[in-house]
């Protein structure tokens, strides 16, 4: 009963794909449902097998799909608590995503083969957490590579959305070949493609190469969960419609790789050298990230690096041996994570802009979209990880591995031995995770700020001009709204429900997941410190921002009150009320008695507003980082150097090589021939006696030849 | 290659009466035929030569004369009456004459002519020569012993008339159609043009194009197309489907 | 007689007629020259029939078949030389030059048509020619 439940889970997204886009043009009407339905009938399937299976239980069920030469290919169902967890978080999201699209995406021409792909790629999510086999996990693995090149191209008219696409899929493509080496590999020396027989060979010592093989595994984890140095395609990913960023670039597909090392995590502890690298991957990952989202202006960009970074910790949690901590983080990453893409996506919607700097400049943003910014602000709190939100007990809880494993006792859970997981790894980790908490807090921080808090920066604009705040609820359709509250829910609660022990860590792998009181204070402290010093930096940056418009303001008023007093009698405008504050901020040299005109404020607030400030926390913050973390550090321009001009200039040298050579050949035989032909043709100058001449001639030299052969 | 090589067309009857031994036969000692033979041979030899080198048109159809002639004086010596008169008859008589004609109606320069041999001269010297040289090799070696004899009566009139009308009736006849043919395609083709084609093809004025149009699409040389000619009477027998044109 | 004394004259006669014939530039001399050769073979035949002495006598017969045959050919050629030389004005072998690749036309005669005009076929060989070139 489970086992049929557990396979239609990955079965309806599928089908309900193909009836989407069998039913795209021809039934308009059917595409919602269509887009909908499936997907929460999996989201509710995941829940049952969940609940039915239990805690502490697992189940196999399999069929031999094809033989091959060596170890054969089965279509095999690995049921525990690991992988039903997971797979309700992607029911879960995935449900939200399609729901919070169809308001999205409502007068998208392309909306139903949107909808099939979201759907096709929950298929294949669920398809790799269920797998019980390997290369079925492999299939699964690249059809959601597929549909993420899909899904990033959605709007392929603009040549961001185009090249963004493409990038992802190079990018994952050029981790996913050692990937596939890596499986061949682990498959041959376990003699088994199976996930248990394999795990059972990395028990009993019969795996060779551990090393190679998880390093070579290591190498495609980078490039599905956007690890360094493969992490670059996720920041342009975001081309991509937001809900799709929710759905695959933040929740889900890159927690794949999170989930295969979970997942395969006894062949992983049975090589340090993995371990550390894997470590060294992670911390390298978090602090860069944390500084690249600190300097960024796009707010998709700030929540991608944040992934990026957030995705660093769980693979830290990973080099310390602990994959609780790991799928702890990773769950409530997703929830909050994916609330906070869906926000900003409405936000973004509302503001009309992806850009900070331009919302910064939007007084009363907050009042058009109160729902998404409050649960925006929940996310980011969480993200921030301040009790009692989830973010901090699913951070602590990685501080805590990290910790463990650097004194040397690391939380494997009787997945290895303890000593498996060398100290240094724990220590990298510790000390990028907690680098990184004060960069979480900083970025958040700023993020919040210049969103949500323009109008306390711009006093003589609020003082001069009244904001409209009639724009209203219209900015928030109802299908973008709840869903945000559904994910709201877990993004408060599931970190305190981790701590019962009977319920999400014997799903997982037993023990506890509560903090450790040193990594508690020790996160939380330096959160708060990266709050409050982007706070006040922001403060000061705004003050700075403030004066410059008060001086353009009143130079612009001086100026009018010069033409006004110049005016002739008669020609006067109305004059207004000036407002208190106003009074306040301007210089008394104002000539007195005379009301500023409608002319007057109206030339003042552009002179404010045409002051290019930004109160930008991140300048002072950075400040000559500034530059390079806004760009990713030049890696993409290094990885433009170093492979993809040699790429383009090997190509132009096969283009060259076979236009002018391997062609020149060919058109060379064909002008060989035309002039062999135009040489033979001269023979034919018309006079019968030459013909003739010849012909005698030939003759002779037969008989001849005849003559002396005989 | 010394022994001869009898050609499977040969007659049925008793293998050639000729000798191929060489009793009483000696190359040194030449017979008063041979010595003959040799000088009149000679002398057809540079008349032919000659008419095939000279520049004067006219003296070249008249070494061709010379070297008929000698020709048949050779056809005599061979015992071969009757070809010998046969090619006085038909050669001299005929064939040479008609050559003076051609010439005539062509327009031969009298006197020298400048170019009267084409710029393959060295080709067709070599040619020639590559041939001289290699069917004399073949002849002078393949029959190296052989000997002719020369008994009179097989070349007379009677002789050859008996076969001819004998043996040789069926192809006799073929030859006289074959000379019919002759006949009648040497006057088609010596008509005038504008007797053939209509409408008659205006004199071309200088400098102006001639279009291809106007041509009829028979070749010019096409003995088909072949209306009534002005004055003589048409050959409804050899032109049964051109219907009768108008003047 | 040694047969050798006949079949070298005919050798070499017939050798004569050959450089006559790729030789000579008009045509009638051409036509004198292949009837050099002509006669070669009639002595020839001549010769080795009186060798061999058969009963059928078909060396001589051939001969009259070949002086007759000869004597055709001369006249249909000659009368196909006046032809040529009414339409292109000239016998000469030399300027008859409509095999060639790009058949230039003929010098043009006084009188008739000007040369190279022998219908639409080759306006189109000339066409093909020049866009080929």
């Amino acid at each position: 009963m489970t086992v049929t439940l557990a396979a239609l889970v990955p079965a309806l997204p599928a089908l309900g794909a193909a009836a989407g886009l069998a039913a795209g043009r021809r039934a308009p009407g059917f595409v919602r449902p269509l887009a909908v339905l499936p997907v929460a009938a999996s989201a509710v399937l995941a829940l049952l097998v969940a609940l039915d299976l239990g805690t502490g239980r697992t189940l196999d069920a399999a069929t031999r799909l094809t033989p091959t030469g060596g170890p054969a290919i089965d279509l095999a169902i690995h049921l525990d608590g690991l992988a039903t967890a997971i797979a309700v978080l992607v029911g879960t999201v995935a449900t939200c995503v399609q729901v919070y699209s169809t308001a999205y995406l409502r007068d998208d021409p392309r909306y139903p083969s949107y909808a099939a792909l979201v759907s096709l790629f929950t298929a294949a999510m669920m398809l790799v957490v269920y797998s019980g086999d390997l290369i079925v996990l492999l299939v699964g693995w690249e059809v959601m590579g597929i549909c993420s090149y899909f899904l990033i191209g959605h709007h392929w008219e603009t040549a961001d959305a185009r090249s963004a696409s493409l990038k992802a899929f190079l990018v994952t493509k050029l981790g996913d070949v050692p990937f596939l080496f890596g499986l061949f590999a682990l498959g041959a020396d376990a003699g088994t493609f199976r996930i248990s027989g394999v795990l059972d060979a990395a028990a009993h010592g019969h795996l060779g190469h551990p090393t190679l093989v998880a390093l070579l595994l290591l190498a495609g984890v980078a490039g599905k969960s956007a690890q360094f140095p493969l992490h670059t395609w996720l920041p342009d990913a975001m081309a991509g419609p937001t809900p799709v960023s929710a759905l695959i670039h933040a929740a889900t597909m890159v927690a794949a790789g999170i989930y295969l090392v979970a997942r395969l995590l006894p062949v992983f502890l049975l090589s340090a050298a993995a371990l550390v690298v894997l470590a060294v991957l992670a911390a390298v990952t978090m602090v860069g990230s944390g500084l690249c989202a600190l300097a960024q202006d796009d707010l998709k960009r700030v929540l991608a690096y944040s992934t990026v970074g957030q995705l660093g910790y769980m693979a830290g949690a990973l080099a310390s041996g602990d994959r609780d901590a790991a799928v702890f983080h990773l769950l409530g990453h997703g929830f909050f994570k994916a609330l906070l893409f869906l926000a900003a996506g409405v936000v973004i919607h509302a503001a009309h802009t992806n850009s900070l700097t331009a919302m910064s400049r939007m007084p009363g943003l907050r009042r058009r979209v109160p729902d998404a910014s409050w649960t925006m602000g929940i996310g980011l709190v969480a993200l921030v990880g301040l009790p009692p939100l989830t973010g901090f007990f699913t951070k602590e809880s990685v501080l805590t591995a990290a910790e463990h494993a650097a004194t040397g006792e690391a939380l494997t859970r009787g997945l290895g031995p303890a000593d498996a997981v060398p100290a240094a790894a724990g220590w990298i980790v510790l000390v990028a995770g907690a680098v990184t908490a004060l960069l979480t807090g900083a970025y958040a921080t700023r993020l919040w700020l210049l969103a949500f808090h323009a109008p306390a920066a711009r006093p003589v604009v609020s003082a001069l001009a009244p904001d409209d705040a009639a724009g209203g609820r219209a900015a928030e359709p109802h299908a973008m709204r709840w869903p945000l509250w559904v994910l709201a829910v877990p993004t408060l609660a599931f970190g305190v429900a981790g701590l019962r022990t009977d319920w999400l860590p014997s799903l997982l792998d037993g023990g506890s997941l509560r903090p450790s009181s040193d990594t508690a204070v020790l996160g939380t402290g330096l959160a708060a410190a990266g709050v409050l010093v982007a706070y006040t930096a922001w403060r000061a940056a705004s003050r700075q921002v403030a004066r410059a418009q008060a001086d353009a303001a009143n130079t612009a008023l001086e100026r009018a009150a010069a033409e006004h007093a110049v005016r002739p009698a008669g020609t006067q405008a109305a004059p207004e009320e000036t407002p208190a504050d106003l009074a306040a901020d301007l210089p008394p040299a104002r000539p007195a008695g005379a009301p500023p005109t409608h002319e007057a404020i109206d030339a003042a607030i552009a002179a404010a507003e045409a002051v290019a400030l930004t109160p930008d926390p991140a300048r002072t913050l950075l400040g000559p980082l500034l530059t390079p973390a806004t760009r990713g550090f030049g890696l993409d321009r290094l990885y433009a150097a170093v492979f993809a001009a040699p790429t383009a200039a090997a190509a132009r040298l096969a283009r060259f090589l076979d236009r002018e050579v391997v062609e020149g050949y060919v058109q060379g035989s064909g002008l060989g021939a035309r002039l062999l032909g135009a040489a033979v043709r001269r023979a034919q100058n018309g006079n019968a006696q030459a013909y003739l001449g010849a012909l005698l001639a030939g003759a002779v030299v037969l008989a001849v030849a005849v003559a002396v052969g005989t | 290659m010394t022994a001869p090589v009898l050609g499977p067309g040969l007659a049925a009857g008793p293998l050639a009466a000729g000798s191929l031994s060489s009793q009483g036969h000696s190359f040194l000692s030449p017979t008063g035929v041979e010595i003959v033979f040799v000088l009149v041979g000679l002398a057809v030899l540079g008349a032919a030569v000659l008419s095939v080198t000279t520049r004067q048109l006219v003296h070249a159809a008249l070494w061709l004369v010379v070297a008929l002639g000698g020709l048949a004086v050779e056809f005599l010596l061979l015992t071969a009456e009757f070809i010998a008169w046969v090619q006085v008859l038909i050669y001299i008589g005929s064939v040479v004459v008609l050559v003076l004609f051609g010439l005539m109606l062509t327009r031969a320069p009298i006197g020298r002519s400048p170019d009267a041999d084409s710029r393959n001269r060295p080709v067709a010297l070599g040619t020639a020569a590559a041939a001289a040289a290699t069917l004399v090799t073949l002849v002078v070696d393949a029959f190296r012993t052989t000997w002719v004899d020369l008994d009179a009566g097989t070349g007379s009139a009677r002789a050859t008339g008996s076969s001819l009308f004998r043996h040789w009736v069926l192809p006799f006849e073929a030859l006289s159609v074959l000379l019919l043919a002759a006949l009648v395609g040497a006057i088609v083709l010596s008509r005038r043009d504008g007797d053939r084609t209509p409408p008659r093809p205006p004199r071309p004025r200088p400098g102006r194009a001639v279009s291809a149009a106007r041509r009829t699409p028979a070749a010019p040389v096409a003995p088909t197309a072949t209306p009534a000619a002005p004055g003589t009477s048409a050959n409804p027998a050899t032109n049964p489907a051109t219907p009768p044109q108008e003047r | 007689m040694h047969l050798a004394y006949p079949a070298v004259l005919a050798v070499l006669l017939f050798s004569v007629g050959v450089y006559g014939v790729l030789a000579r530039r008009n045509a009638v001399l051409v036509l004198m020259s292949v009837e050099l050769m002509l006669n070669a073979v009639n002595l020839n035949l001549v010769a080795f029939d009186v060798w061999l002495r058969d009963t059928l006598h078909a060396g001589q017969a051939l001969t009259l078949f070949t002086i007759t045959v000869a004597a055709a050919e001369i006249g249909l050629g000659l009368a196909v030389v006046l032809m040529v030389f009414r339409n292109r004005g000239t016998a000469d072998v030399d300027r008859l030059r409509d095999l060639a690749e790009n058949a230039e036309p003929a010098d043009g005669a006084d009188d008739a048509l000007p040369a190279g005009h022998p219908g639409p076929s080759r306006a189109a060989d000339q066409e093909k020619g020049r866009a080929a070139a």
